[in-house]
C-alpha cells in the first residue's frame, strides 16, 4: 500500500490539550473556495479536476505556511487504498463523501494534520483546520492564514454582495462551517441533550453526530455548527458559536455536578464497570466501546477514577473505529475480526496508562 | 441591459422560446437579433421571428420596449438549467448566481437571513473590486457630464476610466 506518509497514528485535535478540553474534543473551521471562471467539480471531467489538484500541489506542495505545523502534502485519493482513505475519515480529514468519490479528487495534509484542504470535493477548495479543545478562535486564524496564502496565486470566484461563491448555495458569503465536536455524558444521563439541542435550530446553529450529518451520535460526542454563513462575518460565526457552547459547557458542568450530588454511588459504579469491561473484555463492538469510552472517561473528569489521562479517549475513539483497526492489523478483517482487535486495543492501551500494570 | 449576444449595445429586442419544456429568454440588440432571425431561426420550420415577436407582444400587453421580468433558465457560463440546480441542489459556476439570481435570491434570504456578505474579501481580487466600484461610478459621473454637455470634464474622466481600466487588466 502507498501513501504511508498519510497514514500517521496521530492528528493534532486528538492529542486533546486545551481549553475546556474536559468538554470540547476539538475545534474545527472549514472554508468553501473556489476558483473563478472554472465550473463547480461536479460538472467537471476528469482532466480538468486533475489540473486543479496539480494546482494546487504546485502551490501548497512542501510549504510550510506560518512557521509551524510542518510541510504540506499532496495525495491523489486516487493513489490510496479504500481503507486508506476511511482512515482519513476516521480522523475527520476529509469528509465520507470525500473518500467514496471517484476521479483524481485530493487532500493536502499539514504535517501534524491540524491543517487538511479537500480538493475537488463539493467545491474546488476545501481549507480546513482541526484544533484540539476550544480553539475556535485559533482554528480560524489559521485557516485564514492558508487562504490567504492560497489567493496569493489562484483567483477566488468572489462577489461583492455574495461573498465567496460556492458549489452550494447554502456555504454561499464567508463560505465558513465553524464546529466544535462536545463530550456531553451529564446532558444525556440526566435527558436534557434533546431539550438542549431543540433551541439550537432557532439560534441558527445544527447539531449532528461525531462524522457529520446523518451520523448517528455515539459515545456521547455531539457536533455543533453554525448554519447561517451569508450576512454574517467569520467572526460573528466564531463568537456565536463559542458563546452558545460555553453556555452548554456551563450546563454539562452543572448536569455533572447533580449526578455526582444525587447519585455519586451510582455514577462510581457505571464508570468503574465501564474500566473493567473495557480492561477486561476479549469481544466489543464499536457501539458498546464508544458508550463504555464515554462513561470512562466522564469518570477520569469527575476524579472518581484516577491513574488514567483522560485524553486516551480521543485516542480511542479513533483507534478502535473500523478502518483504523484494519489498518493497525494490516489486513483486512471480519466484523467478528474487528471486533476482537478493538477489545485487544483498548485493553493494551488501558493497561499502558496505569503503568504496564497486569490485567489477566 | 446588455444584448445577451454581443455585450456591448443595449438590448431592444427581447423572446422567449420553449425547447423541450425549458423556457429561454433572450435579450437582443436590433442589430443581433437581425442576424439571427437570418439563420438561426431560419433553420426551424416555419419560424419567424417577426411572427413569434408578433405573438409575444400580444401575448403580453406589457411588452414593447419594456423590459420584461428577466429570467435565465440556464448559466451561460457552465451550461447548467434551474431545473438540474433543483434536483442536484448545486450551482454549477460562479456565473450560476447571476443566471439564477431572481430564483436565487428568496432562496438566499430564507436559509441565512440576509443576503449581503459581511465577512472577509480577498486581498488580491479586493482590490480589483475597488477599481471596478471606482470605475463604475467614474461611469456614472461620466454620463452625468455628458448629459450637461460638459464635454471637457467627460474627457477627463474618461482618460480616468481608460487608466483605470489598463489597471484592472495588467
Ligand atoms: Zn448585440
Ligand atoms: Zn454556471
Amino acid at each position: 500500500m502507498s501513501g504511508t506518509n498519510v497514514i500517521r497514528l496521530n492528528s493534532k485535535w486528538m492529542e486533546g490539550s486545551g481549553p475546556n478540553q474536559d468538554i470540547v474534543i476539538s475545534s474545527r473551521v472549514r472554508l468553501a473556495r473556489n476558483i473563478k471562471e472554472i465550473p463547480f467539480p461536479h460538472l467537471l471531467p476528469e482532466n480538468r479536476e486533475r489540473e486543479i489538484l496539480d494546482m494546487v500541489k504546485n502551490i501548497v506542495e512542501g510549504k510550510v505556511i506560518g512557521n509551524q505545523g510542518g510541510a504540506f502534502e499532496v495525495t491523489n485519493l486516487l493513489e490510496l487504498s479504500t481503507l486508506e482513505k476511511w482512515v482519513l475519515v476516521e480522523k475527520h480529514l476529509i469528509s465520507p463523501e470525500h473518500a467514496q468519490s471517484n476521479g483524481p479528487k485530493g487532500v493536502a495534509l499539514r504535517v501534524d494534520e491540524a491543517i487538511s484542504i479537500m480538493v475537488n470535493e463539493e467545491d474546488h477548495l476545501r481549507i480546513q483546520c482541526l484544533l484540539p479543545a476550544m480553539q475556535l478562535n485559533e482554528a480560524w486564524h489559521l485557516a485564514n492564514q492558508v487562504d490567504n496564502f492560497i489567493e496569493e496565486s489562484i483567483d477566488f470566484a468572489f462577489d461583492r454582495e455574495k461573498g465567496y461563491l460556492t458549489s452550494c448555495p447554502t456555504n454561499v458569503g464567508t463560505g465558513m462551517r465553524a464546529s466544535v465536536m462536545l463530550h456531553l455524558p451529564g446532558l444525556v444521563l440526566t435527558r436534557q441533550a434533546n431539550q438542549v439541542f431543540a433551541t439550537m435550530s432557532q439560534i441558527g446553529l445544527t447539531v449532528r453526530g461525531m462524522y457529520g450529518e446523518g451520523t448517528e451520535a455515539s459515545g456521547n460526542l455531539f457536533q455543533l455548527s453554525n448554519q447561517v454563513t451569508l450576512g454574517v462575518s467569520e467572526e460573528d460565526i466564531i463568537s456565536h458559536l463559542s458563546s452558545v457552547t460555553l453556555q452548554i459547557i456551563e450546563q454539562e458542568r452543572y448536569a455533572r455536578k447533580a449526578l455526582m450530588k444525587e447519585g455519586g454511588e451510582q455514577l462510581e459504579d457505571r464508570v468503574w464497570r465501564a474500566y473493567g469491561v473495557l480492561s477486561h473484555a476479549r469481544i466489543i463492538t464499536s457501539r458498546e466501546a464508544m458508550g463504555l469510552l464515554s462513561e470512562l472517561r466522564l469518570g477520569i473528569d469527575q476524579g472518581l477514577i484516577k491513574g488514567i489521562d483522560a485524553r486516551i479517549f480521543n485516542t480511542l475513539i479513533v483507534l478502535t473505529q473500523q478502518a483504523f483497526l484494519q489498518k493497525t492489523a494490516g489486513v483486512e478483517l471480519s466484523p467478528f475480526q474487528r471486533d476482537l482487535k478493538r477489545a485487544e486495543i483498548i485493553r493494551t492501551k488501558l493497561t499502558e496508562k496505569l503503568g504496564g500494570e497486569k490485567n489477566d | 441591459m446588455l444584448c445577451d449576444r454581443c455585450k456591448q449595445r443595449p438590448a431592444t429586442v427581447h423572446f422567449t422560446k420553449i425547447i423541450n419544456n425549458e423556457k429561454y429568454e433572450q435579450h437582443l440588440c436590433e442589430e443581433c437579433s437581425k442576424e439571427i432571425s437570418q439563420f438561426a431561426f431560419g433553420s426551424h420550420q416555419g419560424f419567424s421571428l417577426n411572427k413569434f415577436l408578433a405573438n409575444l407582444i400580444n401575448y403580453d400587453p406589457s411588452f414593447g420596449g419594456v423590459e420584461l421580468g428577466y429570467r435565465a433558465e440556464r448559466c451561460d457560463n457552465c451550461g447548467l438549467t434551474y431545473t438540474q440546480f433543483t434536483q442536484g441542489g448545486k450551482l454549477g459556476c460562479n456565473h450560476c448566481y447571476q443566471a439564477f439570481e431572481n430564483k436565487l435570491d428568496p432562496l438566499l434570504k430564507r436559509i441565512h437571513s440576509s443576503r449581503i456578505h459581511k465577512g472577509k474579501v480577498p486581498e488580491r481580487a479586493g482590490g480589483k473590486l475597488k477599481v471596478e466600484k471606482e470605475i463604475e461610478s467614474l461611469r456614472n459621473e461620466l454620463q452625468r457630464l455628458v448629459g450637461r454637455e460638459e464635454f471637457e470634464k467627460a474627457a477627463e474622466v474618461r482618460d480616468k476610466i481608460k487608466e483605470l481600466e489598463k489597471k484592472l487588466a495588467g
